[in-house]
């Protein structure tokens, strides 16, 4: 049976991004009966998340070069709970759009003050915080000229596999988003929007840092792709 | 209240900075009791191999994550689910993200041993030998083996998240 559209996800095949090419499934997914698993044992085993490790300007002896902002906002799931002791994982470019990763060949330099991944776990109220300084855009040879613009990679893990969401976050009014196929797979508007932060003026620190809110919504713990399980 | 989801976007070709160290490829200890080594290969539609992509594994007992290498290999040490037959036979969770991957893409791996869980189970049950032949390990030496299809010949069966 083919599973019915959900128009807030990109479809997986989407030409304007070409790595989908040969990457992307050719058959229709299929619906699962009952409910996916969810974990009983502690979500991370022997890790713990270090106090600074949401603090990505604080992870070298001096400072990163860029704009200094923070993140924060809560996760909540679709009927509104906060999910609380989410794991959320994050990852970006440097202020002058380079990852320091390997295999990233785009001549802006490094930061040795920048390593860009941070985490930390959602509080009871579902509340999480980052600081870290705004990401460059960069180059990427999906299309001739083609930028990606500036974004911040992140990764939400709770114990119920049905709310495990890797998505990214853009800043608002940014001139790139027309020309970028990843921004515009997802297919409406208004859910192009959500991925969106909001600069927040209570959020900005005087004297000190930028500062940006942006809320996630992961599916709800009992999610299935069909309303009813006749098992259970 | 039903608020609207936050869309998936990819993990690109980066994600090893921030997706690396959190959770590892390890859900128990390699000499514990039980302990099965579940490898694998990523391969795309070309059927090269996949250099880029995280595979997560879930069951009751843990979560495991592993990038694959150069080649497109992954490799995973578990236990064999024990949450009962209400589930179905005995499967983990398999996700799958990628470079070109738009959403994660979610399989499930199956034991060999479990021949007869297996021919009740209600997932597979309702696939073709061909298709449900992708979602069941083989035996090798040293443990399992799951190799993941992306795309094209021997496409693996994805579900719907
Ligand atoms: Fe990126």
């Amino acid at each position: 049976m083919e599973a019915p559209s959900r128009s807030v996800h990109p479809p997986n095949d989407f030409p304007g991004y070409r790595s989908t090419a040969l990457r992307a499934p050719k058959q229709p997914l299929r619906v699962l009966p009952g409910r996916l698993g969810e974990l009983t044992a502690p979500l991370l085993a022997g890790e713990t998340i270090g106090l600074l490790d949401h603090d990505l300007t604080r992870q070298h002896d001096g400072d990163p070069l860029g704009e200094r902002i923070s993140i924060s906002g809560r996760v909540l799931d679709d009927d509104g709970n906060p999910v609380a002791g989410a794991l959320i994982e994050l990852w970006q470019a440097n202020a002058a759009g380079r990852y320091a990763h390997l295999s990233d060949q785009h001549p802006a330099p490094l930061d040795p003050n920048f390593s860009g991944a941070g985490r930390c776990l959602t509080d009871v109220e579902g509340g999480y915080r980052f600081v870290t300084v705004k990401p460059g855009a960069y180059p990427w040879r999906n299309h001739p000229n083609a930028w990606r613009p500036a974004h911040v990679h992140f990764s939400v893990f709770t114990p119920a596999i049905a709310q495990r969401l890797v998505t990214q976050m853009y800043f608002p009014g940014d001139p790139l988003f027309d020309q970028d196929p990843i921004f515009n797979s997802v297919p409406d508007a208004d859910s192009r929007r959500r991925l969106v932060a909001r600069w927040s003026l209570e959020l900005t620190e005087p004297e000190w840092s930028l500062g940006y809110a942006w809320d996630i919504v992961v599916a709800g713990r009992d999610a299935t792709p069909l309303d009813d399980d006749p098992s259970e | 209240m039903t608020l609207p989801l936050t869309p998936s976007q990819t993990v690109g070709p980066f994600f090893r900075i921030g997706l690396s160290t959190t959770i590892g490829s390890h859900v128990i200890g390699e000499g514990m009791p039980g302990a099965i080594r579940i490898s694998g290969q990523v391969l795309d539609g070309a059927g090269e191999p996949v250099p880029d992509a995280l595979i997560e594994t879930w069951q009751p007992e843990g979560a495991g994550r592993c990038a694959t290498d150069e080649e497109g290999h992954f490799a995973i040490v578990t236990s064999k689910p024990q949450d009962g037959a209400a589930n179905g036979a005995p499967h983990l969770d398999v996700s799958v993200f990628a470079r070109g991957l738009l959403t994660r893409l979610v399989t499930r791996m199956f034991f060999p041993d479990e021949s007869a869980a297996n021919d009740a189970d209600p997932v597979l049950r309702t696939l073709s030998p061909t298709e449900r032949a992708t979602l069941v390990a083989v035996r090798e030496e040293g443990g399992l083996r799951f190799d993941i299809h992306l795309q094209g010949a021997g496409e693996t069966v994805f579900f719907d998240r």
